[in-house]
């Protein structure tokens, strides 16, 4: 028995990964902590339902970092959504590309992470906090560091189109850092495509920091392909009186794991979180809250909701976190599921850790299945059990989709919900 | 319209109906009455198409077509309307949306085109008038938050969108004040033909004082035990269900 790792996995990831010199302390770290630690177990109560190794291990075969592929403008082209305006930013397999991209508005700065350097890198998404934090450390090739300048309000979205495909390779390493500094506002899409049906694991870490009195919507959509397993850390450093909101609409995938983190660091910080998952198949999506609040006058709010058929499992997990000093926080936490079938199933887990003692904190579940008596009432009126249905689960999904921040993004969204709610799932 | 015989119906093995016999032809208004768990609403429920409950024995036609082998879906566009006793709350979906859709599937069954959104805004807004219903509750969630009131007129503003051919009030009367009883009553009133017929299923006399019946039928432990004109349920009111059910008692013996 080798005592430098963990498990099988971690063996043939560290034989597998590449070596590459920049960020050498960040590098190294990764190593150290996946040497030491490996990749969450069974046993691992923070992977207790997602069961994540043993997925890795069943579905790849090469853990070496994906090369990029072939991308032309054409191919973009085809995957921006209609009515789409504002700021791309273009990655192949997790790498900014530069020249298939357009940043053109003013107060914003692109660049990638090997010719900026940033020193930032890592302080937010601290790489003990998550083994695929570790991991991506070691992994990244190059990524990408955005600077929203101060007091500048960004009108158009800015969109992150991802473009996966196993090749050489099967791991895809992104990494994004984001700074949006004093009173700046701005708004990010994020779309991944897969572009063939082969398996990968994409492993994004994303760290943002938001200035003091700035204000940041971020906009996911989840829908990569059936064999894909993917893990998302995603976590943001909210300064004093500003805004976070985080929408995250999941819809397909094999495996998906998101970390969602948000420091309310000061006073007046107000974190929104919303999500939708439309499950069917086997795709099971665990999405892991975390919102810390430290000081008086915070706000969260958080909204999950989820729909699943066939054999398809979700996972929540939202922590609310208020310290001692948080005098006067409100804190906000809704979890709601329907099971269309009897072979789906939903973890739902709240968890309140509450030090200090003038707090207004709420939380709720539910997991059930269609409302049979409005049912009922709808098809007494004439809707087809089908168009019943669909309306109930959309009105259902709706109060989600309804806080997707740009309107032509949200009307992809919707309409992509309403044809999976309108179509038999 | 409808012809009813022999109607029997079960919840979960426990029968309910026991053979119900009635007809009712295009222009009429029938009453149902009875004291509470005689089965009226059951009866409502099964014209319907509500699916907890069993038919067990007899047939229903309704202009001449097995009521009973259609969807509650189909049963609606063949112009059957059940106005809820208890309407449902379904918060997310719009009234005004949702009785589009509604109206346009109901249309397109009828062999008639879609109304567009402006036309169908303008049949909306002559038959809100019908009910006195605010355009305010239009653009909200369907019987979110609506007083008791609010509902029984929605469900009556339904009806006059849907135009249906049998209308069956299923308690629409129960909870409402006499001022919301008198708006229920006149949008019934109004939407009445002589193409059309309406079913009252009520526990209380004083509704008939607004929409008049032709015919008074009392339910009790599942069959019609009597019949008559507007002067029974007079009749009832005054003396209350328990000579019925002495007559019952006394009949079997």
């Amino acid at each position: 028995m080798t005592t430098l790792t963990k498990n099988k996995i971690s063996e043939l990831i560290l034989n597998q990964a590449p070596s590459f010199n920049s960020f050498p302390q960040l590098r190294e770290k990764g190593r150290t902590i996946t040497l030491g630690n490996g990749l969450p177990a069974s046993k691992d109560e923070e992977y207790k339902f997602t069961s994540i190794s043993k997925k890795l291990e069943q579905t790849l075969d090469n853990f070496s970092l994906s090369k990029k592929t072939v991308l032309d403008l054409n191919l973009i082209q085809s995957h921006l959504f209609e009515g789409f305006d504002g700021d791309l930013l273009v990655f192949n397999n997790g790498n900014y590309e530069k020249s298939l991209s357009s940043v053109n508005q003013t107060g914003i700065e692109v660049s990638s992470l090997n010719d900026s350097m940033p020193v930032s890198l890592g302080t937010i998404a601290k790489t003990e906090k998550d083994p695929f934090i570790s991991l991506n450390n070691i992994y990244f090739e190059d990524g990408i560091f955005i600077k929203v300048k101060k007091n500048h309000k960004i009108d158009k979205p800015v969109f992150f189109l991802f473009f996966n495909k196993a090749n050489q390779g099967q791991v895809i390493s992104p990494r994004i850092l984001i700074e949006v500094e004093e009173n700046a506002e701005v708004s990010f899409l994020e779309n991944t495509i897969s572009l063939d049906e082969s398996p990968y694991l994409c492993n994004v870490v994303t760290e943002i920091k938001v200035g003091q009195n700035a204000h940041v919507h971020y906009n996911r959509h989840q829908s990569e392909n059936r064999n894909s397993i993917v893990v998302n850390n995603f976590e943001t450093d909210i300064h004093r009186d500003a805004t976070f909101t985080s929408v995250v609409i999941s819809l397909s995938g094999d495996m998906v794991r998101n970390n969602l983190t948000l420091n309310l660091l000061d006073s007046g910080c107000e974190g929104n979180m919303y999500g939708l998952y439309l499950l069917n198949g086997k795709t099971h999506v665990d999405n892991h809250t975390n919102v810390d609040h430290t000081k008086p006058h915070s706000e969260s709010n958080e909204l999950y909701k989820g729909i699943l058929a066939d054999n398809s499992r979700g996972v929540f997990n939202g922590k609310i976190f208020v310290r001692q000093d948080a005098q006067k926080t409100n804190a906000f936490q809704q979890n709601n599921n329907i099971l269309l079938s009897d072979d789906a199933t939903v973890n739902t887990k709240p968890q309140l850790e509450i030090w200090a003692d003038d707090v207004k904190c709420s939380h709720g579940c539910t997991t059930g299945q269609l409302d049979e008596e409005a049912l009922f009432y709808l098809r007494a009126r004439g809707l087809s059990k089908d168009q019943a249905k669909g309306m109930l689960l959309f009105a259902f999904a709706g109060e989600v989709l309804e806080h997707v921040s740009d309107e032509s993004f949200k009307k992809y969204l919707t309409d992509i919900v309403q044809e999976r709610l309108g179509s038999n799932f | 319209m409808l012809v009813i015989k022999n109607l029997h119906a079960s919840i979960d093995g426990a029968p309910i109906l026991r053979g119900i016999n009635l007809e009712v032809k295009a222009g009429e208004v029938h009453a149902i009455m009875g004291p509470n768990g005689s089965g009226k609403s059951t009866l409502a429920s099964v014209l319907a198409g509500r699916e907890e409950y069993e038919v067990t024995e007899g047939e229903v036609l309704f202009k001449g077509k097995d009521l009973l082998a259609l969807a509650p879906e189909e049963r609606a566009r063949e112009g059957v309307f059940l106005a809820f006793q208890y309407p449902v709350e379904i918060p997310g979906v719009s009234t005004t949306n949702f009785l589009r859709t509604a109206v346009n599937q109901v249309r397109e069954y009828r062999g008639l085109n879609p109304l567009d959104a402006v036309k169908f805004l303008s049949v909306m807004k002559e038959k809100m008038k019908l009910v006195e219903i605010d355009q305010k509750l239009m653009s909200r969630s369907l019987n979110e938050g609506f007083s008791g009131g609010e509902k029984k007129r929605n469900e009556i503003f339904q009806m006059a969108m849907l135009e249906p051919t049998l209308s069956i009030l299923d308690e629409t009367d129960s909870g409402l004040d006499i001022d919301a009883l008198r708006i229920v009553s006149n949008g019934v009133n109004q939407l009445k033909s002589s193409e059309t017929a309406t079913i009252v299923v009520t526990h209380y006399q004083r509704l008939l004082d607004y929409i008049v019946p032709d015919f008074v039928h009392v339910l009790f432990n599942g069959r019609i035990v009597k019949s008559g004109t507007k002067d029974l349920a007079l009749d009832l009111e005054e003396k209350g269900y328990d000579w019925i059910k002495e007559e019952v008692k006394a009949a079997s013996v």
